[in-house]
Order: structure tokens, then C-alpha cells, then sequence
């Protein structure tokens, strides 16, 4: 075995004053190995990214390395002058960001970008720059590199900027490539094939890779080894085969645990409940007008949108990024406006009177947002937010305060959540601040959008388990939207998969999963990482036995 | 599972707010120099020790006590003017005037700008593109060219002055609370209050207008100190406040003559121009600092 590229050893680093620990990492010790990709996984707040950021270099100024060294091929980085360090940056180790729609400069090509690496690091003439560049755009298995060369960062789908920050990352073949969520941001096709170019160019590299992520189907997928994080400190780290099959740490196992699993196949019979909501061809174009230089477009965002959903069923609608399917809710609800086609929500037409008559009906569908930071007005306390609703629909303000009571309860948050901030709130306790705030005029269907997308999976899986329960408590019918397919199988009765503002198929669960006919729901399920990952079941002493 | 029933330590938004003001340096100096001119131009009628427009020909042009001169004398520490009037007092009635001034124009224009921006941002389409065309057609006007052509049509007096101030200087307000609304009617938690039956003005007032107050306030000690300047200006050409009423720029017109030789009578007034716009300005970027949701954690 060679010489590590990269050895942490006994990290520790303050956080400043005011926070609820600290130290952001405590006594963090591991190894990266030439050739090896090494996933660090933990949720959001485990350190993870300041890890990566002090390997680099790029702390912010407010967090202190208090103790220990980061040794780069045998040189301790902390001793190192800092002219020596941006030296090296870019050259000997790299960076990929998770977001590739800021990371690039809009102002530049992106040729010119990956050509500015040889400039600062190497002597090389322009063209010999330009020959490079090349060969690397090709190497990232981008087509058309000569055209791409000239093309600014917006002329490039999410996918393709990623590809572009992995090559200017190894534009010098560098011995460390940290990446950092790489493919968080990306739909799940797309992080398939970015995950199995990154595993074909460690293949080809001597590169030690650094690979940060917090989903564990992305580890099974890639790592070699595995550095599973909890509160600034490593709980647990071992081969990938070690950690994901037999995990020693209570906390290992239930991360593992929360991962989503596949659906089994099994069939549930007809339902014969009456149906709550059904819509008939909808649709949704939004056309951007022309201005002097650039033509009008058209956009078809909702094409001929059927289907209808059962008392108490629970339907999600699955489909990448563009897909539709928030337009597809936004015009359920009537916050805008579809072109033509019928919505019937239990007996009330949604689609064609103006939206003042609709007022009353509201109440009957509620949704739940993607964003916990933005579906709570920052300025107003929970409890006013959330009485506002039953409010607006002439109950009065006793009684009101009598059903938040209820709900906080239902939805597991302290009673006294009332006189608080939303900025007093995790984004799990936001997202469930949501739920009880969409419950309060007692809807008859709850719109789930995205609703536990930015959620870690524990907390997704309290949310989920949350969802599914209010459900069968209150007769709700739920519409779960996700981009995620293993997401959708924890919940859902029902699949309607969409691409391009169209229904592809409809199924039960099962049969979608296991059996699917179009050859876009066979390509987002082969897009799932972690396939051929058997996930390890625990009982929940095991779970329970530490945390 | 663990993370369910934390519970909250972190400050109340209003109590973090108010920790950092008293941190802010720049917050507390402005502050303290604007409430202290307030409350002279409050209490000016115990503060003055003469009366601000009585003349004594045989008293003008004293200079101030500082002043290495046999005139000059305690009992007018800043000296007179050209028409003997006790230059302190004076100063001390100014203001209230430029304070008046100051406030009321900003007020006028601060409540038609804001409902002009916020309405435009908030409802887009057609409704922006009209207030658009207003503030466009606004802000092609040069303030002081309109202000001398309406003041010197209708005359001047107080409530002219206040009043076509008022109806010019809402460009900013409408600008910037186009662009904050737009970007807080995005966010979910305006289409949860739709989803909920709010109705509209329920909605502009509760959940669109607090999150764009802090600019409101921005823009408002901007404006203030902008429309006293604008009233100075206006008065040293004549057009303003009338004589004998005091105001800053009315003082430093009526000592143009006598630039080069009593140079004070000018460099008195315009320090406490510049003393109250700099502790304006100093206020508004404070509050800017200490209210923005991105400074708070």
C-alpha cells in the first residue's frame, strides 16, 4: 500500500461564540488514499463541509483550527505559508462545489475558465492551452468540445456545468480531488452518469477522490471507504462493504435505516372510495413575450393532464427537474391559472370561476412547500401564522386556538411553539410548523411539493411516517410531489410519472417499481443510486440503543 | 426522533435586533446627534435665549464668542446677523423648520412610493407597467427645476415647499419597494396565505409589508435628509422658506454678500446642515445593518 495522499490527524476546530457547540470538528483523524474514493456522509450540521473547506484551505476567517494537522503527501498543511497554499490549490488538490450554477462565472466561457488553470499554474502557450482544454472536455465526455469551448456557463444544462468544474478539477491532474455534494443539485439521471464519470476517472487517475455526501445511495454507488460524521465527530469509518452491510455504530445503522427502500410488490385491491379530485385535460403553456432581439417562446408546461385521485389515497407525482409537476399543483390550487381543462375538487369546479368566487372553497386543499425558509413569514409569530387560516374562515379566535393546540400535538411540537420565530426553528420543526399551519382549516386534500426534499433522511423519514399518519387519522387525501422515486415508494398508493408536462404511466407502487412499461420510468429507476445495495434492516433496540 | 422536541434558546427577533444596535457605533452616533436636534427644535422656545426675529441694527454682525474680536460677547455666543438678530436662536428655530421639512416631505413621499411599489411589484403585469411609466417619467424630471417652476407659479410658503417636495422625492421609495416585493411575493409563504383564503390587502399589509419595512425605513432617513437639503437649496434661491422665518438655507443665502468677510455666518448654518444630514445618514445605514434578515443568525 502507498502513502496516503491526504492524513488528517486529531482536526479539531472552534466554532465562535453564540453556537449550540463547540467545536464545528472534534478530534477528527482519517486517511485518503491514492486511487480511493473515500465518501465522508453525515447530515447537514455534521461537519462534513468544513472538513473539506479546512483541507483546502478556505475556512472562513471566524472558524479557528484549534488543534491538529492535515498532512498532504507527508507536509503539514497548516504550517505551510499561504502564498505556498494557493499555490498548491488548483494544482496538487481540486474542488468540486454542489452548486455548478454559481460556481462558474456567467461572465466568461467556459473554455476560457478551464484555460485560466494552466495560466495561474503552468507555462504553457495559448495554444497549447487550448489543446488541452480540449482534451479534457472531451475526457469529461462532453459532446461537441469545440463548440462547447466558446459557450458560456447558461448555455449549459446543470449536468453539463458539472462536468465543466470536474474538468477544470483535474485540469492539472491533481493527487486530491475533493468533491463536495456534487451531484445534491442534480436530477437523479443525471447524477448517474456524473457519479460513473467520476468513477472512471479515479479509475484512470491516481487521484485520492474526497466524497462528501449526506445520501447513502450515492456511497453504496461509490466509495471504497466510508467516513460516517455526527456532530463534528467521525462515529464510525470502514470499507464501504464493512459499513454499509454490517455498520457497528447505532447511529450508522439508523441513517442506514432511514434510507428509503424499494417498494415490494404488492398489490392492492381496487378502491371503491369515492373519488376527491379529478382533473381532465389540463393545460398550462407560459409563453415568454418577445422582446427587440430575442423571439417569443412557448413553453408547455402542463399537456393534457388527467387523472384522478380516491378518498384517502395518497398519489405522488414523480418526474425530474422541469418536468411539470409543480405547475401541475400550482394550477390545482388555482395560484394560477390553467389555459383550458376541468379541475373538480369533491364537487367544486377549480378550473374556470375567477378566482374571488374561490375563496370560500380554499380551504378544501392545502399544500405543503419544498423550502422550510421560505413557507414561514419570517416576521410574524408561529401562532398567528398558524391561526391565520381557521381566521380567514370566519371561526372564532377561541376556537382557532383550540385547534392549533390540536394540531401542535398531531404534529408533535411544543405547545408553547406559538409565541415563537420561525428563525427559532430547525427546518424539520419548520417543515412541520407547515404541515399544522395547512391542517388548520381542516382540508380535504393536503399537496405535499417537494415537502421533504431538503430535509435530512432521519428527518425525512419522522416527516414521511408524520404524512402518512395524519392521513389515516383525519381521512385525508394526499398528493405527494417528489423527484425522488425511492421517496415516493415510502408513501405513495399511487405513481403518475411526468416528463415534460405529460403523464409517461400510471401505477400502483409496485407495479412501478417492479414492472414499469415506459422506457422513461425504466431510466429514472435505473438512475437510483445505490441498485445493487442490499440495505440492512435493524430492529429498533439496535437503533435506539445509543442516540 | 432526537431533534423533535428541542428546544429554543436563541433571542426573540426584536431582542437580537436591539442587541446589535447597541453594538453599532455609526447607529448610536447618528442617533444621538438626531434626537438632540430634535429635541431642540422641540423645546426651542426655552432653549433660545433671544428672540429670533427681533433686530437690533445696533447690534449687527457681532461675531461669535471664539472670536478675537471687542464685539464680541456671551450674551450672543454665536453673534448676529446682518439685521442684528441673534444668530443661536435663530439656528435653534431653523430647526424646527428644516426638521419639518424634512419629515413631513418624507412622509408624503414615502406613503406614495411605497403603495406604488409595493402594488406594482406585487402585482406585476399590466399594474407594473403603468407605475413603471410613472416612476420613469418621475425620474426624468430634475427635482429643483420642477420644484423653482411650481414654487415660483403658486408662490411660496411652508406648505408649498412641504407639499411639492412631498409629490417629487417618491422615486426611490417606488424603485426599491418594486424590487423587495417582488422578491418576497416568490416566496411559499405568500402562496400559503393564498392557499388559506387571505385576502389581498390582508395579504400586502401582514405578510408583504413587514418583510419590506426595513428598507422603508432605509429609504426614509435617505429621503429626510435628501428633502432638507433639497428645502436648503430652495431657500438660498430665493424660493423656499420666506424671510424672516429661519431655516439653514435661508441663513447661509441672506450671508452670501458677506462670504469674505464674516466668513462664520455662512460656516455655522452649513455645519449644522451637514451635522444633521451625515447623523441622518448615519442613522439610516445603521438601521440598514441591524434590520436586514441576512445580518441576523
Amino acid at each position: 500500500m502507498t502513502n496516503p495522499v491526504l492524513s488528517i490527524r486529531n482536526l479539531t476546530v472552534a466554532l465562535p461564540g453564540m453556537t449550540d457547540r463547540e467545536n464545528a470538528v472534534e478530534n477528527l483523524s482519517f486517511d485518503v488514499n491514492p486511487h480511493e474514493i473515500l465518501c465522508v456522509v453525515g447530515e447537514s450540521g455534521s461537519g462534513k463541509s468544513i472538513t473539506s473547506l479546512a483541507t483546502m484551505g478556505l475556512l472562513s476567517p471566524a472558524l479557528k483550527i484549534t488543534s491538529g494537522e492535515i498532512d498532504f503527501c507527508g507536509v503539514n498543511l497548516l504550517e505551510m505559508s499561504e502564498s505556498l497554499r494557493n499555490f498548491m490549490r488548483g494544482d496538487q488538490m481540486a474542488m468540486i462545489f454542489q452548486e455548478p450554477m454559481t460556481a462558474l462565472n456567467p461572465a466568461y466561457t467556459v473554455g476560457s475558465q478551464i484555460e485560466e488553470v494552466f495560466k495561474v499554474h503552468r507555462n504553457l502557450s495559448g495554444e497549447e492551452r487550448r489543446k488541452e482544454t480540449l482534451s479534457l472536455l472531451n475526457e469529461v465526455q462532453l459532446p461537441d468540445p469545440e463548440r462547447l469551448y466558446g459557450a458560456y456557463p447558461h448555455h449549459l444544462s446543470g449536468g453539463q456545468r458539472q462536468r465543466i468544474m470536474i474538468a477544470m478539477a483535474l485540469a492539472l491532474d491533481p493527487k486530491l480531488l475533493i468533491a463536495d455534494e456534487p451531484t445534491t443539485a442534480l436530477d437523479v439521471t443525471t447524477q448517474a452518469q456524473i457519479l460513473r464519470l467520476l468513477k472512471d476517472l479515479n479509475a484512470n487517475h491516481g487521484a485520492g477522490i474526497m466524497f462528501i455526501t449526506h445520501d447513502f445511495g450515492v456511497v453504496a454507488e461509490i466509495a471504497d471507504r466510508v467516513v460516517v460524521m455526527r456532530h463534528g465527530e467521525i462515529v464510525e469509518q470502514g470499507t464501504a462493504d464493512q459499513v454499509l452491510s454490517n455498520p457497528q455504530h447505532p447511529y450508522t445503522k439508523a441513517l442506514i435505516d432511514a434510507v428509503p427502500r424499494r417498494a415490494a410488490e404488492n398489490k392492492t385491491e381496487e378502491s371503491t372510495a369515492s373519488v376527491v379530485i379529478n382533473v381532465e385535460k389540463l393545460n398550462k403553456t407560459f409563453h415568454t413575450s418577445g422582446g427587440m432581439f430575442k423571439p417569443a417562446r412557448t413553453i408547455e408546461a402542463v399537456k393534457d393532464v388527467s387523472f384522478k385521485v380516491r378518498l384517502g389515497e395518497t398519489l405522488g407525482i414523480v418526474g425530474e427537474s422541469g418536468s411539470g409537476k409543480t405547475t401541475l399543483v400550482r394550477c390545482l390550487m388555482r395560484l394560477i391559472d390553467p389555459d383550458n381543462g376541468s379541475i373538480n375538487i369533491s364537487g367544486v369546479d377549480f378550473a374556470a370561476p375567477p378566482k374571488s368566487q374561490l375563496r370560500q372553497y380554499r380551504k378544501d386543499i392545502q399544500i405543503v412547500f419544498q423550502d422550510p425558509y421560505g413557507s414561514l413569514n419570517p416576521r410574524r409569530t408561529i401562532g398567528s401564522q398558524l391561526i391565520q387560516g381557521a381566521m380567514n374562515f370566519g371561526i372564532s379566535r377561541a376556537e382557532a386556538w383550540q385547534r392549533v393546540y390540536e394540531l401542535l400535538e398531531i404534529v408533535r411540537m411544543p405547545r408553547d411553539s406559538v409565541n415563537r420565530f420561525p428563525s427559532q426553528f430547525s427546518g424539520g420543526q419548520r417543515q412541520r410548523l407547515c404541515i399544522a399551519r395547512a391542517l388548520v382549516v381542516q382540508p380535504k386534500v393536503l399537496i405535499a411539493d417537494e415537502a421533504v426534499s431538503a430535509l435530512d433522511v432521519s428527518i425525512q423519514r419522522e416527516v414521511l411516517r408524520l404524512i402518512n399518519d395524519i392521513r389515516d387519522r383525519l381521512g385525508l387525501t394526499v398528493i405527494f410531489i417528489t423527484h425522488d422515486l425511492r421517496v415516493a415508494a415510502q408513501i405513495c398508493d399511487d405513481v403518475i410519472v411526468m416528463k415534460k408536462g405529460q403523464i409517461v404511466e400510471r401505477g400502483d407502487v409496485g407495479q412501478i417499481f417492479n414492472s414499469p412499461t415506459n422506457d422513461y420510468t425504466k431510466a429514472l429507476l435505473a438512475a437510483q443510486p445505490g441498485q445493487d445495495w442490499d440495505i440492512p434492516s435493524f430492529t429498533e433496540e439496535e437503533i435506539l440503543a445509543e442516540i | 426522533m432526537s431533534e423533535v422536541t428541542a428546544t429554543s434558546t436563541a433571542l426573540s427577533p426584536r431582542r437580537m435586533m436591539l442587541k446589535q444596535a447597541l453594538r453599532h457605533r455609526g447607529l448610536l452616533f447618528g442617533g444621538f446627534i438626531v434626537v438632540t436636534i430634535v429635541l431642540i427644535a422641540i423645546f426651542a422656545p426655552f432653549l433660545a435665549p433671544h428672540d429670533g426675529y427681533e433686530q437690533v441694527l445696533s447690534r449687527k454682525l457681532i461675531p461669535p464668542v471664539w472670536f478675537d474680536s471687542p464685539k464680541a460677547t456671551w450674551d450672543h455666543i454665536l453673534g448676529t446677523d446682518h439685521l442684528g438678530r441673534d444668530y443661536l436662536s435663530r439656528l435653534i428655530y431653523g430647526a424646527r423648520i428644516s426638521l419639518m421639512i424634512g419629515f413631513s416631505a418624507m412622509l408624503i413621499s414615502g406613503v406614495i412610493g411605497t403603495t406604488l411599489g409595493v402594488c406594482a411589484g406585487y402585482f406585476g403585469g399590466k399594474v407594473d407597467l403603468v407605475i413603471s411609466f410613472l416612476i420613469t417619467t418621475r425620474l426624468s424630471m430634475p427635482v429643483v427645476l420642477v420644484a423653482l417652476a411650481v414654487v415660483s407659479l403658486v408662490g411660496s410658503s411652508l406648505t408649498v415647499v412641504i407639499l411639492v417636495l412631498g409629490f417629487l422625492i417618491w422615486d426611490r421609495f417606488a424603485v426599491v419597494m418594486r424590487s423587495a416585493t417582488q422578491q418576497v411575493r416568490n416566496l411559499d409563504f405568500i402562496a400559503s396565505a393564498e392557499a388559506l383564503g387571505s385576502s389581498t390587502p390582508r395579504i400586502l399589509f401582514v405578510e408583504v409589508l413587514p418583510n419590506v419595512a426595513n428598507h422603508i425605513i432605509v429609504i426614509a432617513t435617505l429621503e429626510m435628509a435628501h428633502a432638507i437639503l433639497l428645502e436648503a437649496a430652495l431657500s438660498f434661491l430665493g424660493l423656499g422658506v420666506q424671510p424672516p422665518d429661519p431655516s439653514w438655507g435661508l441663513m447661509i443665502a441672506d450671508a452670501k454678500g458677506l462670504m469674505f468677510f464674516d466668513g462664520w455666518l455662512i460656516a455655522i448654518p452649513g455645519t449644522a446642515l451637514f451635522l444633521l444630514i451625515l447623523a441622518i445618514n448615519l442613522l439610516g445605514d445603521g438601521l440598514r445593518d441591524v434590520t436586514a434578515p441576512e445580518n441576523r443568525g
